[in-house]
């Protein structure tokens, strides 16, 4: 039946081709069959956040400007890139224009103007809405219209690097004419538009089952006429990440599954099947230890991991927190929990290429237990009859904290045993992902509130430019009762001199300037041990081979050149 | 009967009251967050105006409250609108929102209950229909082969868990033979025969996996049940009297065995509405165990407490049914 209907949709195809020699005719491919094992939600980024509704919305709705496979700059709705050599940005860097490119056509036939575009910003701004991408649009003064065809964004402080607001699938533009009515408290009630937003993007949504199954058809009022090749895209949810490889990967019966989190010598049985391959990119995920500057002692109560409890009795020694990165052997975690998903790094900027520092890869990538005994022996740490080491009555023993999440656990392992090599025990925990990372100011497990040692979870930051990510280790960005425990600052590391280069950075426009800058903020964070790097993460997706034009793509939406995907001749 | 039954819906409504309150501060006592599966960029303060944005800066209390009215008042006065087409009112009332989806959440489970009523419905009636005469055989040729057979695959059906024959079936039958889809399509319609086949098909394996369970629970029932009636002293009459064996076993012992078992299986109607959570997520079914898995998971507090409050309404209603049943069944119980 399906090796019919596929034939069927093969004749189909072969037959347009023959009758259109130079072009390729939109929608001949058939169905495109795409599998996120976390389901999505909504179709409006705006009131969701998550990477999955982002991912899926990016084939309807579309940003000014997005980034490609390489995390360079491409425009979509626009003409070019404002730059200051092209006059797009104002050399005082309190503004940018964009240029919108002529004849850009929402889905239901309406032109595309500049005035959707101030009502994005208008909509993510508004109060009571909940804006997940409210991030995007922060510095934003004011956005206008000098002419249907052009926007202009001010900044309220100069803007070294401006490419935030409509840029990358996390703030597409949204037409006003549906949205008008559903800004700020009512935003939610507006289920219909919410759940299928009019776009400029190549699909449009014909029917939405959230948390279940989309149904898009091809957009007739894409700008490039010929795309995309496929005529409808069907995004099925649930599941789980095993069985949506298996089904791309051995029995073939969808074209693309996202987020392919398998342990690596399952997904290499799978590919052997001969049915797809599997796609990786690498962004800026990066897996860390985080080393607690503060006091986590629970006797310490509710002090504990805050200014009040003091110092750390054994991490604030430099020479512990050298020594807990030098013991470990990052290679053999990235062989075991990530495979082609992971490479060892001691970066928290791995990427991209011209930011990411290679200072510290000499001493740091290579395990060294030798160096890493001799600097607690020197340090005064002393291997008690249990095989800790002790100074002044404080041992060498951590509580390890994480989330829930198999590859972590089995990490946790291999770090403790690395750790008990040099004389350092470690007692495992870990909290489901949802209360690790929810933040309930109510909850003891929280990351930011760290009480524990040493935590380990993944980080990154949004588009290329590292100077918002590189900020959250600024002093007062440590997270404490008074602020709610808000704030991203988790190790608690301070240090004035990194927030005084951090105020260079937020002043620097040269691009060259501020890649040396950011290296030597991330440079100083691995010496002096804020953290320990561990794993640079890539995105791995799974492709079938009957799918040509896939670019994986860690920038941006995975599925960012959807309108270029076909079926392989 | 009609005093008690009437008797009995009554207390009903203070009962489901408690629950919907204990319920609803198990989900707020719970450690987890709505914005906990947001990816890490998004920073703390947008975080807290998403909450906002919920409602979660209101008190507890006053979330109850709001809760009951959107599900007492405002969803059934929806459906009255929607049925009858009158209009109560504006028409503008705020109704039970799904955090995740930002939809009413009595749409979403309308949505999702075909799926679960064919699927996990059908594997109940099929181990209902499977588990009464190997039941019945088992329990009249006790230590027969037939009844170590049956007794083991029923304790193997009941033992292995559903997580584990579902992906056995799918890697046996959907990726080594390629019979059978590993994944269930919810937007198949059936229109021609063709269709329909793809429907069974796609229906086989998670009904296999269900069914089997199913079957397995009610052998035992039927098993016990008719073996405790087997040896009472009028079936010995019966045989006596000379009436045919075959009589004795399907209308005077079955009769009285079925008792206890019909109310078991009423009770056990309520589960197919809340789904099969683990066979539904193996076959990618998304019914309302999918649904509801997927809200525990993401916080999101007013469809975990819609669901289970309708689960728990169905619970005390079949419990009810049960009960009445028995008294029909079995004319020596009288409840006035």
């Amino acid at each position: 039946m399906k090796n019919l209907k596929l034939l069927l949709a093969g004749t189909v195809a072969a037959l347009a081709f023959a009758g259109s020699a130079a072009y390729a005719a939109p929608g001949t491919d058939g169905d495109l069959k795409i599998l996120f094992w976390q389901a999505v939600s909504t179709m409006n980024p705006y009131l969701s956040g998550g990477t999955k509704e982002v991912y899926a919305s990016s084939m309807v709705i579309e940003p000014l400007a997005r980034y490609d496979e390489k995390g360079g700059l491409v425009p979509t709705l626009v003409t070019e890139i404002p730059t200051v050599e092209n006059g797009g940005v104002a050399k005082d860097l309190m503004s940018m224009t964009w240029k919108i490119k002529p004849g850009v056509k929402w889905s239901d036939g309406t032109p595309f103007t500049a005035d959707d575009v101030i009502f994005t910003w208008k909509y993510c701004i508004a109060p009571d809405g909940g804006c997940a991408q409210a991030a995007q649009y922060e510095g934003v003064k004011s956005v206008e219209a000098p002419d249907p065809q052009t926007v202009k964004i001010t900044f309220t402080e100069p803007k070294p690097y401006p490419y935030s607001a409509f840029v990358g699938a996390q703030s597409p533009v949204i037409q006003k004419k549906q949205f008008e009515n559903c800004v700020g408290a009512k935003a939610p009630g507006c289920t219909s538009a919410n759940f299928g937003p009019i776009g400029t993007g190549p699909f449009v949504v014909k029917e939405f089952k959230p948390n279940d199954v989309i149904t898009l058809t091809a957009n007739t009022n894409y700008r490039d006429t010929a795309k995309p090749a496929f005529a409808s895209v069907t995004l099925k949810g649930g599941g789980d990440a095993a069985s949506a490889a298996r089904a791309v990967l051995e029995t073939g019966e969808y074209d693309y599954a996202w987020n392919m989190q398998v342990e690596p010598e399952i997904l290499a049985k799978m590919v052997a099947a001969g049915k797809g391959k599997l796609v990786t990119s690498f962004g800026t995920q990066v897996e860390r230890i985080n080393l607690n500057h503060y006091n986590a002692d629970p006797s310490l109560g509710a002090k504990r991991s805050t200014k009040d409890a003091g110092p750390h009795p054994s991490l604030s020694d430099p020479a512990v927190r050298r020594a807990l990165s030098l013991a470990i052997d990052r290679d053999i975690i990235v062989e075991a929990g990530y495979g082609a998903a992971g490479k060892a790094t001691c970066n928290i900027v791995p990427a991209p290429a011209a930011v990411a520092s290679t200072k510290n890869d000499s001493w740091c990538l290579k395990q060294d237990l030798v160096a890493a005994n001799k600097l607690l022996d020197d340090a005064g740490w002393k291997k008690g009859p249990d095989g800790i080491r002790a100074k002044n009555g404080v041992k060498l023993s951590y509580l390890y904290a994480t989330s829930t999440n198999s590859v972590r656990q089995a990490t946790q392992e291999l770090v403790k045993d690395m750790w008990s090599q040099i004389g350092v025990g470690a007692e495992l925990r870990n909290a489901s992902a949802s209360v690790f990372f929810g933040g309930d100011p109510a909850s003891p497990d929280t990351f930011q509130k760290f009480y524990a040692d040493v935590e380990m979870y993944t980080n990154n930051f949004d588009g290329t430019d590292p100077e918002k990510y590189l900020a959250e280790w600024l002093c007062d960005k440590v997270p404490s009762p008074a602020n709610g425990w808000q704030g991203q600052n988790i190790p608690r590391y301070c240090n004035p001199a990194y927030d005084k280069l951090v105020g260079e950075l937020s002043k620097t426009a040269e691009l060259d300037k501020r890649a040396a800058l950011a290296k030597q903020l991330n440079d100083m964070l691995t010496e002096e041990g804020a953290h320990i790097p561990l794993v640079h993460r890539g995105s791995v997706s799974s492709h079938s081979l009957k799918l040509a034009g896939v670019k994986m793509n860690a920038w941006d939406s995975e599925l960012w050149n959807v309108a270029d995907w076909s079926r392989a001749k | 009967m009609f005093t008690y039954t009437l008797r009995r819906l009554l207390f009903a409504i203070p009962t489901l009251l408690i629950i919907s309150f204990v319920i609803f501060a198990l989900l707020d006592l719970a450690p987890n967050d709505p914005t906990g599966d947001l990816p890490l960029t998004i920073p703390p303060e947008v975080r807290e105006q998403i909450r906002a944005s919920l409602g979660l800066d209101q008190p507890f209390f006053f979330r109850y409250l709001y809760w009951l009215q959107q599900f007492f008042i405002n969803e059934p006065l929806n459906i009255l609108e929607r049925m009858t087409g009158w209009q109560f009112g504006d028409g503008n009332r705020m109704r039970v929102l799904s955090w995740a989806t930002r939809s009413p959440v009595v749409d979403l489970i309308v949505q999702r209950l075909p799926q679960t009523l064919w699927v996990v419905g059908l594997a109940y009636v099929f181990g209902v229909l499977i588990a009464v005469p190997i039941g019945v055989i088992s329990a009249y040729k006790q230590y027969s082969i037939f009844d170590q057979i049956g007794t083991f695959v029923s304790m193997v059906g009941y033992s292995v868990p559903t997580f584990f024959t579902g992906v056995l079936l799918v890697v046996i039958f959907s990726s080594y033979l390629q019979w059978f889809p590993s994944v269930y399509d919810t937007n198949l319609v059936v229109t021609d025969f063709s269709s329909f086949v793809q429907q069974i098909k796609q229906m086989a394996l998670p009904v296999a996996v269900l069914s089997l369970f199913n079957a397995s629970q009610i052998t035992r029932f039927v098993r016990a049940s008719m073996l405790d009636n087997l040896h009472q002293d009028y079936v010995r009459t019966a045989r006596a009297k000379g009436v045919k064996e075959k009589s004795v076993l399907l209308i005077h012992v079955l009769r009285n065995s079925l008792i206890p078992v019909v109310t078991v299986i009423a009770l056990g109607v309520p589960t197919i509405f809340s789904g099969a959570i683990i066979t539904e997520q193996i076959f990618r079914v998304n019914g309302l165990g999918q649904l509801l898995i997927i809200a525990v998971q993401g916080a999101d507090i007013p469809l975990v407490q819609t669901l289970t409050f309708i689960f728990a309404v169905l619970i005390v209603l079949f419990n009810l049914i049960a009960d009445v049943l028995y008294g029909i069944l079995d004319p020596r119980i009288r409840y006035d």
